[in-house]
């Protein structure tokens, strides 16, 4: 217990700012999957459907690459740092997303989208007021795969000089040193637990309500 | 006020789905359009709304090319219901029912009470706005489907064989409420199904169509009485033709006017000597001004004789009725389907005013399939009772 403490008074600083790089790589990354893996999922289900299972298997060979391997081919083009961290996983997190969404939205009972057609609903207004809404279970759940898988990828981050908790595992198996890696370790799960307490709350929440009672 | 001039839509530039179809609607007609699968009946009403767009020929909507109007904008002022119904599950049935409105920019309150003053119209409680579609029975859920292209009053309404899919006994009430409502509000309606049993009830006119082509156009007893084809004859049926030829033409007609009734307020004992005189087992139970109430048996007398003394303490059974203007021919059916011995006849009001039987049907039926040959035979097994003898 004493040790703890002593680690903690020593190194209790870098650890919180670590922490906080670390939920800034996972949110910067989550946040630019989320722009651009939803809306190219609708846009998907509006054109011919070779080219979306097109794009979705481009997006899956990516899935397929080792995310260490995907972070070291960031150097050459993004250099050194956060930045590129972020971009790499960002790209790495799209699959989840971008799938849920296609399959979420392509699920939608076609019948619903005539009738919103047929009522002078605009394609907009469909992707608005129907669409998306009822995907919205689908989504979500992809979104919270994306954010826990990322909780864990943004531990390499440190092998490009992004910061985050990896610095101080890396730096616990560098230097036989297993309290870092504990301390590095510890506070990812936790990361990633209270990421998915969260979603899974925000989901119920925006789920319209209903469908709520519809999977009940 | 809906007009099609040389209408065609040709697939691939050569499969005609609708070939040169030129008619027009009449404000307040309802127009069914009737034929088997693929005659282009679907695509015909599609083309109204730009769902699908023509490839020959003008179709103008009170003398306006619908084919220059912005196609949304259109679309919502034409009324649309599709046979899935298509409520938004997400959505509950007030935002369902206003949805039309809410895309016009109407205000929150006015569009709260265009709701209620849609859910009234079909005789549903208020308490249904809040409710979502999958906690509505079928049946509701198409009424508040066709209150929803009701909502914005569009003068046109387009409905795709709405009630395809629900059972017969809810297609036949919806069937009777919505041909009452539309003689109410006056809309023009295009209606498309493939059941003739239906078309018939409901149209003013009838266009028949087959491989994308009009076979015939007429109000129903125009086509009952002169099919212009073998086409048109095998379609709406032998018997619906011979039904259609009797002499008899209302359930008023053919109703029998002393029913066994009694009144609510009588007592049980009272109901058992009236079934003795009647030599009965059912009566009809009304209240003190003719209107029918439901039905009691013996056998409901019987296992309530202990508590109850007057017929209003038992729990009665409603029953399916028939307006005494109804046409036979529409009855004939809905009796058969039911499979009941017979059906109470009512006025607009609900007052009692006779009784159908299935006797007296199949009287009907046997008159008319065999009419004369059934005296001669008469005459026949007279004559031969005779020689036996």
């Amino acid at each position: 217990m004493n040790t703890v403490i002593e680690f903690l008074q020593t190194n209790g600083g870098e650890m919180l700012a670590l922490t906080g790089q670390h939920l800034f790589i996972t949110l910067g990354a989550l946040f630019l999957g989320i722009l651009f893996a939803v809306p190219l999922g609708v846009i998907l289900n509006k054109v011919p459907s070779k080219l979306g299972n097109f794009v979705i298997g481009i997006v899956s060979i990516l899935q397929t690459f080792p995310s260490l391997a995907i972070l070291a081919f960031a150097i050459p083009i993004l250099g050194v740092g956060m930045f590129p961290a972020i971009v790499a996983l960002f790209v790495y997190s799209l699959l989840p997303m971008l799938r849920n969404t296609y399959v979420g939205i392509s699920g939608v009972d076609p019948a619903l989208n005539e009738s919103g057609k047929g009522m002078g609903m605009s394609a907009w207004e469909r992707v608005r007021h129907v669409e998306l809404p009822l995907a919205t279970p689908v989504i979500m759940s992809g979104i919270r795969l994306a954010t826990v898988y990322l909780v864990g990828w943004a531990t390499l981050a440190a092998f490009i000089g992004g910061g985050g908790l990896g610095d101080f595992i890396f730096n616990g198996l560098n230097h036989y040193q297993p309290e870092f890696i504990i301390a590095g370790a510890i506070p990812v799960t936790l990361m990633a637990l209270l990421f998915e307490f969260i979603l899974s709350k925000l989901e119920k929440s925006i789920t319209p309500k209903g469908l709520r009672n519809l999977t009940a | 006020m809906l007009t099609f001039e040389h209408v065609s839509k040709i697939y691939n530039g050569e499969n005609y789905a609708v070939k040169n179809l030129s008619f027009e609607i009449d404000r307040g007609e309802f127009i069914v359009f009737i034929g088997p699968s693929g005659c282009g009946k679907t695509t015909t009403m599609k083309m109204i709304n730009r769902l699908i767009d023509p490839t020959e020929g003008v179709i103008t909507i009170d003398g306006h090319d619908a084919q220059v109007q912005d196609a949304v904008q259109l679309r919502r002022d034409i009324g649309y219901v599709i046979q899935q119904i298509g409520l938004f599950p997400h959505m509950s049935i007030q935002e369902n029912v206003t949805l039309v409105p809410k895309l016009m920019n109407w205000s929150k309150e006015k569009r709260k009470e265009r709701a209620k003053e849609l859910l009234a119209l079909v005789d549903m409680e208020e308490e249904f706005l809040a409710r979502y579609p999958n906690e509505l029975s079928g049946g509701q859920q198409q009424r508040v489907g066709v209150l929803r292209a009701l909502a914005a009053d569009p003068p046109l309404i387009l409905m795709d064989e709405p009630f395809g899919a629900l059972d017969p006994i809810t297609r036949d009430t919806l069937q009777d409420e919505f041909k009452k409502l539309q003689q109410r509000i006056g809309k023009t309606i295009i209606f498309v199904t493939h059941d003739m049993d239906e078309a018939l009830k409901l149209a003013d006119r009838i266009v028949m169509l087959r491989e994308g082509e009009i076979v015939q156009m007429g109000t129903p007893d125009e086509i009952l009485s002169a099919p212009a084809n073998a086409f048109v004859e095998d379609f709406i049926g032998k018997d619906r033709l011979l039904q259609s030829r009797a002499t008899v033409q209302t359930v008023e007609q053919l109703m029998n006017i002393t029913p066994a009734t009694i009144t609510e307020t009588a007592t049980t004992s009272k109901a058992v000597q009236v079934m003795r005189e009647k030599r009965v087992d059912a009566l009809l139970v009304t209240n003190e001004y003719g209107t029918l109430k439901g039905y009691v048996d013996i056998e409901m007398i019987e296992s309530h004789r202990k508590q109850s003394e007057n017929i209003s303490d038992i729990h009665l059974t409603t029953l399916h009725t028939v307006k005494k203007d109804a046409y036979v021919r529409d009855s004939v059916s809905r009796i058969l389907k039911l499979g009941v011995s017979y059906v109470p006849v009512v006025d607009d009001d609900m007052r009692l005013v006779g009784i159908l039987t299935r006797a007296s049907l199949v009287d009907l039926v046997y008159d008319s399939i065999w009419g004369d040959e059934g005296a001669a035979a008469d005459e026949q097994e007279a004559v031969l009772e005779e020689t036996i003898l």
